[in-house]
């Protein structure tokens, strides 16, 4: 049971949604946009996080997109990671949707509440990342179309009172060879010791990874690493290694030089098998 | 802010509730509605103990505010009478201490609704989403096989 209470609102449209935010937040009220909602329903059952108004994204029309056509993929904010899963279009990010929690919290958690989450985890983001893809943000000044690896830093740098409204990716990205790994403590669900996804592109590796630092992240000097042909495999890894960001989670999934240990191999294995692939 | 009624569509039946809009639906199933067949575990949608179906999907009623399901349609365990899953989980024994049950047999009549013809990926995907304590798991997973074969029979 939540302790606290809140009002919940289900706007229409966009506007109505950033309207309703800045006139409650005028009021001296703490609104929180509201998509699957598992984030805010968990963590406020144990008083982590505190709001007294929610605003569902759910109604409005434009976050429930799912268009494909010759150049782009759209992908609504409050689409599920469950429809995801099941959407061919879109591989790599089908293959890392069916990955996250299990079936059945996947029918409630959106692709939008990944990527904004508090999660450490936020797999969700690492096909975006790889594909340059576009994140369309809705806010105060109304819509603004921006790459995601410049307003994803990570966590995505909302501005307050802003919300995703769509993801869009070029078909070109999409297409491109992959490798998504889940490497897990134990069992087929839940969070993962590490995350990495890859794609090749043009001939250049592209990684990133979630679960070994607090945050997910995409690394072009990794990718440099990775991508130099002189080098044996096993000394590309080596020198990606040594740029991986700070810090390495130490936890209960696992320690932070078994983490190293197991992107090590990981990363072998990517680079194995992208390096034979075609594009 | 106080409460707000609501109208919920249960197991074919209009009900009229007062809630508090902060309430889960799993809340208000059992407190409000003295339908406790869903059952609290976690309270964290990792158990799946609490599984109900919404518009013929599984969903985790503690992941779910009750206010969200306004205008779905909502099926408890209580609303299940004497359909094959319930019939198979009988037959296989397919429960210990009988906690989790509710849950897996809301999940298995989604899946044997919606995917008939299920295959085994398909299976093991869905039923990740609930455990048993008692790890009764071979015989849940019969009862399920039971009523696909029997699907795939006809």
């Amino acid at each position: 049971m939540i302790s606290f209470d809140f009002d919940y609102y289900k706007p229409d449209s966009i506007d109505e949604a950033v309207t309703l935010f800045r006139s409650l937040s005028s009021m001296g009220k703490k609104p929180m946009y509201y998509a699957g909602g598992t984030e805010i329903i968990t963590l406020g059952r144990l008083n982590l996080l505190y709001t007294n108004a929610v605003i569902d994204l759910k109604g409005i029309s434009e976050c429930n997109i799912l268009a494909h056509n010759s150049d782009t993929l759209t992908i609504g904010a409050s689409l599920t990671l469950a429809q995801l899963g099941m959407n061919h279009y879109f591989p790599l990010l089908a293959n890392i949707s069916k990955e996250i929690a299990d079936h059945t919290s996947r029918l409630k958690i959106t692709v939008g509440g990944n990527i904004c989450g508090n999660i450490f985890y936020r797999e969700a983001v690492l096909p975006f990342l790889l594909t340059d893809s576009q994140v369309l943000i809705a806010g105060k000044n109304g819509l603004q179309k921006n790459p995601i690896n410049n307003v994803f830093c990570k966590t995505m740098q909302l501005e307050n009172g802003e919300f995703i409204v769509q993801l869009q990716t070029q078909s070109k990205y999409i297409e491109s060879p992959f490798v998504s790994i889940k490497r897990r403590q134990q069992w087929n669900v839940g969070y993962p010791l590490i995350t990495v996804n890859s794609i090749k592109v043009e001939n250049q590796i592209r990684v990133a990874i979630a679960g070994l630092c607090p945050f997910p992240f995409r690394s072009l000097k990794m990718e440099s690493m990775l991508n130099r042909k002189e080098l044996s495999t096993e000394e590309k890894v080596e020198l990606a290694i040594q740029h991986l960001p700070q810090p390495i989670l130490n936890d209960v999934e696992g320690s932070d030089e078994y983490r190293i240990f197991v992107l090590k191999n990981t990363l072998l294995d990517v680079v194995e098998t992208l390096e034979g692939a075609g594009a | 802010m106080g409460l707000a009624s609501i109208t919920l569509q249960i197991n074919g039946e209009n009900r009229v509730v007062a809630i508090r809009e902060a309430d889960t639906l799993l809340f208000v199933l059992r407190e409000k509605l003295g339908l406790t067949g869903s059952k609290p575990g976690c309270l964290n949608g990792d158990c799946g103990a609490c599984t109900v179906n919404l518009d013929g999907w599984p969903m985790k009623s503690c992941l779910i505010l009750a206010v969200e399901t306004a205008g779905h349609y909502i099926l408890t365990i209580e609303g299940l009478k004497n359909t094959r899953i319930q019939e198979a989980f009988v037959e296989e024994f397919a429960f210990q201490c009988g906690y989790c049950t509710s849950g897996f047999i809301m999940n298995g009549y989604s899946l044997s609704q919606l995917y008939p013809h299920a295959h085994s990926t398909q299976i093991q995907e869905w039923f990740e989403s609930n455990i048993c304590r008692c790890t009764g798991y071979e015989e849940i997973e019969k009862a399920i096989r039971r009523v696909l074969n029997e699907n795939n029979n006809l």
